[in-house]
């Protein structure tokens, strides 16, 4: 199966359930791998753990945009009522944070949004335009209804029989399937 | 510990596992009594792949024969909404009922009315999520796309009205930036409050409720057929492979997004209500405005809710998803966001008496008995007695009455605006410059018109895209829980 012509991306287990791939993944966790991951077609509560993922950073880049909104609301609207061209409107204070709080509201919730879905695309390297699990055809049913281990062929424990042995007989895997890059 | 709880739930009396000693060994589990066993989410234990393929085949498969006249007609009404807009632009705004002293009519009603209808979207997308409510899956994404295009509605009243289009949109008081005298747009004002709110209102609607839809997307591209499917849905979809690792991220993600989008919900119909509420105008100027427009806002956007989404589950045959425990949850919320509406009528009364300015008084008195009397008590037939139907279990679980009702609630919140709107601005402090305010055929076609913008995009969306999020209902399917028997669980861990 594996061709000495083309590099390997790694070997995918296909499953059934829910239970069943996450079991498979608790064994892969303690068997120490590090360049694997688990596919499945919504968020299984629990996954994170049984993978031993730390919990996501994400909420340090939508702290980083809300207050570079808050900040950048502030700023702008003291520039433009107060410094830039300062003009009395009904009497009020040129700038005050109390009239500038609205907007600076908005834009901190505007920004930390900005930040949040950038840095969750960040954080999972995307938009990606090519990946070779794309290609497979068993593949297409983790966004339907089947779950799927890849253990990739740079992890240092990769070798591929007994990994393959190891998806198959010890995870109960249904399926195993060489990818290539 | 949730494993053995949920074992113990699916084994009832089941020995415990493990015996540490602790007295008594054996726990007594009873099962719950049957009343207070909750409905199932999706209806006769669909399958996860039966899920996919009826939400999917929705944009996949030709659209019903009823798709295309809807479509035309609903397109018809967009393109004479825009021919009018085009009237006005390029006549003035003369062409519109409006004048001195009602300044503002049905233009800012129309804008009030829309993006009050999209608060709905945004409290099922956020809100419930942080409240845990599971229910909101079924109905989250059309909900969502429902706030979009009420936006994209909402958005071009306060545009039109200024009349000269270009001043507002260039060197105008819409955008951040000096007019030709070098003045910068004043911040004092809220309306310009306003356009900050309303315009990120949009953004992060839009942001939401795309990042809802990758994983979607992703299922879309690994089931499309012809090339163009397979690129624009790829395209779209990021690449996204279900991976848990990004799972993990994108789950903190969405759940940020509900927790910004829910401050964000609150704060954009406070804002609106600023623009009356800071005025000086009898009838506006009260510190009720907030949370009276944010209720109201989530009382009509459920209306509309129902309204769409009561046909959509029929026609389509998603009774299975959007069962009727769904209609009867958000009849709920009705009844009681319309209760709080009937409250804030009533305690708008009493401060106008109690709080002894004679303006006030005379504002509520001729908003009640005075030349709108018709549009006010057609506001509270609709607003505060059409909702007290819901207090019988038997009339929420009715589909076609909930529809009818939902109608009656949105015909009653577009009154409650133009109420507010124009008994106040109709009639103020000075008895010679009163007035009374009739549309002209252009303000009543132009709003006629919005409508047709609102369904052909709403059409549209379920042409193409996934009404209903399909990664997020699996989720809370029991075929999803790992500790469940249709998961997988064997017995007990």
């Amino acid at each position: 199966m594996s061709n000495s012509s083309s590099r390997p991306h790694g070997l995918l287990a296909e499953f059934e359930t829910p239970a069943a791939v996450m079991d498979a993944a608790i064994l892969c966790r303690d068997a120490g791998f590090s360049k694997w991951d688990v596919y499945t077609p919504f968020p299984i509560h629990g996954m994170d753990e049984a993978m031993g993922l730390r919990k996501s950073p994400v909420g340090w880049f939508t702290f980083a945009g809300g207050c570079t909104g808050f900040f950048t609301g502030m700023t702008m609207i003291w520039f433009m009522n107060k410094f830039d061209y300062p003009l009395v409107v009904g009497g009020k204070p040129l700038f005050t944070p109390l009239f500038a709080f609205p907007v600076s509201y908005e834009m901190t919730i505007l920004l930390g949004a900005f930040g949040t879905l950038f840095g969750m695309l960040f954080l999972n390297r995307l938009p990606r335009l090519h990946n070779p699990l794309l290609r497979v055809e068993r593949f297409k049913r983790a966004s339907n209804d089947r779950f799927f281990i890849c253990i990739e062929a740079a992890d240092s424990k990769y070798a591929s029989e007994a990994t393959r042995q190891f998806l198959a007989e010890t995870c109960h895997a249904t399926a195993v399937e060489y990818v290539e890059e | 510990m949730a494993t053995a709880a949920a074992a113990s739930h699916h084994n009832p009396g089941k020995k415990g596992s493990s015996d540490s000693g602790i007295v008594p060994p054996v726990l007594k589990v009873y099962d719950p009594p049957k009343e207070l066993e909750r409905e199932p989410l999706v209806l006769n234990n669909r399958s996860l792949g039966w899920i996919t393929d009826s939400i999917a085949g929705i944009c996949e498969n030709p659209m019903p024969k009823w798709w295309w006249p809807v479509f035309v007609m609903s397109a018809g009404g967009m393109m004479l909404m825009f021919s009018l807009v085009a009237y006005l632009i390029s006549t003035g705004v003369g062409v519109w009922g409006l004048n001195q002293p009602a300044d503002w009519a049905w233009d800012i009603t129309n804008f009030v009315f829309w993006i009050g209808i999209g608060h709905a979207g945004t409290l099922i997308s956020a809100v419930l999520f942080l409240l845990r409510q599971k229910w909101r899956t079924s109905i989250n994404r059309a909900a969502e796309a429902m706030t979009l295009f009420a936006v994209a509605c909402a958005g071009i009243f306060p545009v039109v009205h200024t009349g000269r289009v270009w001043f507002a949109l260039y060197p105008g008081f819409l955008f951040p930036v000096p007019n030709a005298n070098a003045i910068w747009p004043q911040f004092r004002s809220p309306l310009l409050w306003d356009v900050f709110a309303v315009s990120t209102y949009g953004t992060v609607s839009l942001l939401f409720w795309y990042v809802g839809l990758i994983p979607d997307l992703a299922t879309l591209r690994d089931r499309a057929k012809t090339l163009i499917r397979k690129f624009a849905y790829g395209l779209f979809a990021l690449g996204w492979t279900n991976s848990n690792r990004h799972w993990s991220n994108y789950e903190k993600a969405y759940l940020i997004f509900a927790g910004l989008s829910t401050p964000l919900v609150l704060s954009v119909h406070s804002i609106v209500s600023f623009d009356f509420a800071v005025s000086q105008v009898p009838g506006w100027h009260t510190t009720i405005f907030p949370p009276y427009f944010v209720a109201g806002a989530i009382f009509s956007g459920f209306g509309m809710v129902l309204t769409l989404l009561i046909p959509m589950r029929s026609l389509f045959g998603l009774e299975d998803i959007i069962t009727k425990r769904h209609i009867e949850l958000m009849c709920k919320v009705i009844l009681a966001t319309g209760s709080i509406v009937g409250y804030a009528y009533g305690m708008e009364f009493f401060i106008a008496w109690y709080g002894g300015s004679p303006y006030e008084l005379y504002a509520f008195k001729n908003r009640a008995f005075g030349p709108y009397a018709w549009a006010y008590w057609s506001m509270i037939t609709c607003n505060v007695i059409s909702p007290h139907l819901f207090w019988s279990r038997k009339l929420r679980t009715w589909p076609l009455f909930v529809w009818f009702v939902s109608i009656v609630v949105n015909i009653g919140m577009w009154f409650e605006r133009f109420v507010i709107i124009v008994t106040s601005l109709h009639r103020d402090y000075l008895p010679s410059s009163w007035g009374y305010f009739t549309p002209s055929w252009v303000d009543v076609f132009t709003f006629v018109g919005s409508f047709g913008l609102f369904m052909t995009l709403f059409l549209l969306f379920i042409r193409f895209l996934p009404a209903i999020a399909i990664s997020e209902v699996k989720a809370v399917t029991p075929q999803a829980d790992p500790h469940h028997p249709l998961g997988g669980a064997k017995g007990h861990h």
